[in-house]
């Protein structure tokens, strides 16, 4: 079969992509597909159409490739792709359009207020500040609504680092939210096709628990797959995790992130495609099930060109 | 003619060489300090075509005449060829050192041709001393900030970096000695203390001769090493020439660096360094371990240049070129950078601090300024603990004058976008005025003893 990687593209989280991208193209390889690499940009229309790949697997992370934008091409050249289709994605992507949806099917969701920079600069939103922290209370959580990783994600400890965190976070996005902050252990759950797979949790080694770079960096986090929970945890997180990935309409992939507290478990946001590096928590979910990254490529391929069997 | 298998694959034709988890538990423990951060990938993504980069630290190689360059390689080829393709001494050639005395007799320096090894580049000579000298946990003193490229060396040697205040007249030399005695209180003693004196990068501040002379007094009654690192020394562009510390020290406790890199070209990589005989035997052996010797065929290079008796109009012609872009660079900050915003004015070398309020992060600045097509190195790349969050370092030599003007002309938009918000954020209206001529913001640093 003959399955365009499209990877790349002009997001922040290039890097990660093009690592993510490579590995996905090794394992088509070994598994004897013949592999058209696009490094996504101007040409990407004009390569689709003169290559006519089966399939596309969409190896791309944050704006332009995992927010709709590819896939919504993909959809009017008619060309199968892995992963949530346009719309499912478009809602991931965006963390305020997320959370409306996770609280509209009755899941929680840490209570939130999502501003655009039109508020602040015309509006004058900074005078409604004082009340949302009231609701919110501190430490609350700045993040932008579209974007990936850490980037731009703030803690505000004190009504005094509002205002700088939301500095921070515009610098990604016109649109952020502020979180109330809920504490608890960090999950991850993968769903491939509707199945999810083991729990991962994400356990800080060293430092500060409110320096969201520490997760990304190899030897600060450790990941424990499957994740140590009871069954009755496992079920909650589970059933929340499966509830969210359908009430975003996503298919063929998904990692939800879930904040477990006291009270149970909290839905934070759906990633439509995770990363595929060999450090990333869908390939470590997929082995813990016993799937080889080979099997699960092969897995996400077929879900992609027959989608209702999945 | 035997038959040459055609390669089958693009990369490696073995299977699953990204399967990191079959690796992980062989890497040394060292490793784990290199880490990979979010901000890595953004300066990752600086490298489009359609990106003003100020963020490189590049020199302007574009003015060096192709037909020296080729004249220089067809008399190799004709006169030296077997010799310039055969492996070289470990130490490098001794007409390589007598090119590498002529540069450094240019600022006052008379070493002993023994006490010198050339090096892949002076980003070797930096790891070939922190070989020699560092063990696990060992104290590693450096200016704050220092050279971003000098931190994963120090790190992947997992040294324990201190690093002390800079203001304008350089590393804050009382702060210095204040730590080295809270040091000493706990019983440790620092393995040496790496600075920039010279138009420092990133600072692009230079240390005052009161503070170098305090500093190799210092190295002398405590017995300390002190590496400095003196790339940028020749590019002068305003100010009285200052001694190097090494020429103060006489190198019995100064390890001296140098390097072509910024004088001739960084793609020959030919540096250098000096050192007292019992630490440049050990520097020899680790030298010798990493790559046998320095590139011969680029030492003939070197040679055949010096031999032109040139080198020091072409520093000239350099200098005059990076004058002009380092003035058109401050004039760009003076007219697009907000009032509160600081940054120095180097007398030398290649780089700006920009220091900007303290409600922006450079790194998130950074992805900004890349969707504004500019890009600069965010301050934390300076620091081992990640301070530097609101300064940034800016280059001037790589680009031209037009691209300097329209990169910092971007970067300064984004931060009045930044500037405003905060403004309207805290109800302080913080809109940035174009700054007057008479106002230039040139203090980044404060100033020892000042408030």
């Amino acid at each position: 079969m003959k399955v365009a990687v499209l990877k790349g593209g002009r997001s922040l989280e290039r890097g990660v992509s093009l690592r993510s991208g490579a590995r996905v193209e090794d394992a088509l390889e070994r598994l004897g597909h013949e592999v058209l690499p696009i490094d996504v940009g101007a040409d990407l229309v004009k390569r689709l159409v003169a290559e006519r790949p089966d399939v596309a697997f969409v190896a791309m992370h944050g704006v332009g490739g995992e927010d709709g934008t590819v896939q919504e091409l993909l959809e009017i050249l008619g060309i199968p792709f892995t992963g949530p289709n346009a719309a499912a994605c478009a809602r991931c992507m965006d963390k305020v359009q997320a959370k409306d949806a996770i609280e509209l099917a009755g899941l929680p969701t840490p209570h939130w207020f999502a501003f655009n920079q039109t508020a602040f600069r015309e509006f004058g939103a900074a005078d409604a500040l004082g009340r949302l922290e009231e609701t919110l209370g501190f430490p609350l959580v700045v993040k932008p609504s579209r974007g990936g990783s850490s980037l731009g994600v703030r803690f505000a400890r004190s009504a005094g680092e509002v205002p700088q965190a939301l500095v921070s976070a515009f610098s990604y996005d016109d649109r952020v939210l502020l979180e109330r902050f809920v504490d608890g252990r960090e999950l991850a759950v993968s769903v491939l096709g509707d199945e999810p797979l083991p729990v991962v949790e994400a356990i800080l080694l060293e430092g500060d628990r409110y320096d969201f770079e520490a997760r990304y960096e190899i030897g600060r986090t450790r990941f424990a797959c499957p994740a140590e929970l009871s069954a009755e945890e496992e079920r909650a997180v589970t059933e929340a995790a499966l509830g969210t990935y359908r009430a975003l309409g996503c298919t063929g992939f998904a990692r939800i992130d879930v904040i477990l507290g006291d009270e149970g478990p909290w839905l934070l946001e759906a990633n439509a495609i995770p990363g595929l590096t060999d450090t990333s928590l869908l390939p470590q979910a997929a082995e813990a099930a016993g799937l080889s990254f080979e099997q699960l490529v092969e897995k996400i391929l077929d879900l992609a060109l027959k989608p209702a069997a999945a | 003619m035997a038959e040459v298998p055609e390669p089958t694959h693009r990369r490696r034709s073995h299977a699953g060489t990204r399967d990191l988890e079959r690796y992980a538990g062989l890497f040394a423990e060292r490793t784990s300090v290199m880490r990979s951060s979010a901000m890595r990938d953004l300066m990752a993504i600086t490298a489009r075509p359609e990106v003003i980069s100020l963020a490189g630290g590049l020199p302007d190689t574009s003015t060096f005449p192709p037909q020296s360059f080729a004249a220089q390689m067809t008399r190799i080829a004709q006169e030296s060829a077997a010799k310039a393709l055969q492996y070289g001494p470990t130490e490098g050639f001794e007409e390589t050192k007598d090119c590498i005395l002529e540069v450094m007799g240019a600022e006052g320096m008379l070493p002993d041709p023994d006490d010198i090894i050339v090096t892949t580049g002076g980003q070797q000579a930096i790891d070939l001393v922190c070989k020699t000298l560092i063990d696990p946990g060992d104290v590693v003193i450096c200016e704050a900030p220092t050279y971003p490229g000098a931190i994963p060396t120090l790190c992947s040697y997992q040294a324990d970096v201190v690093q002390v205040e800079c203001d304008e007249d350089g590393m804050q030399v009382e702060a210095l000695e204040q730590l080295l005695a809270d040091l000493r209180g706990e019983g440790r003693r620092p393995k040496f203390i790496y600075s920039v004196p010279s138009f420092q990068n990133p600072a692009g501040v230079t240390m005052s001769l009161e503070r170098r002379r305090r500093l190799v007094e210092l190295a002398r009654d405590q017995e300390l090493l002190v590496v400095e690192d003196n790339p940028y020394g020749l590019l002068r562009y305003g100010g009285e020439p200052m001694p190097p510390l090494y020429q103060l020290d006489g190198g019995d406790f100064v390890i001296y660096l140098g390097t072509f890199s910024k004088i001739l070209s960084p793609g020959i990589r030919l540096g250098w360094a000096v050192a007292p005989p019992p630490v440049m035997e050990k520097i020899v052996l680790g030298k010798q371990a990493a790559d046998l010797c320095t590139s011969t065929l680029t030492q003939y290079f070197v040679r055949e240049y010096f031999a032109e008796r040139r080198w020091r109009r072409y520093v000239d012609d350099l200098v005059e070129i990076y004058r002009k872009r380092r003035d058109t660079m401050v004039e760009a900050l003076r007219a697009n950078f907000p009032a509160e915003a600081t940054w120095t004015e180097p007398e030398g070398g290649l780089f700006i601090w920009a220091t900007l309020p303290d409600y922006i992060d450079t790194s998130d600045l950074l992805a900004k300024a890349l969707r504004a097509d500019v890009a600069f190195v965010p301050g934390q790349a300076a620091y081992v603990d990640g301070r530097g969050s609101h300064s940034m370092r800016l280059n001037f030599s790589g680009v031209n004058e037009d691209e300097i003007r329209e990169g910092v002309r971007r970067i300064g938009k984004v931060i009045a976008e930044q500037v405003d918000l905060y403004g309207a954020l805290t109800g302080e209206q913080q809109l940035p005025e174009p700054r007057e001529e008479s106002a230039p913001n040139v203090v980044p640093f404060r100033k020892a003893g000042e408030a």
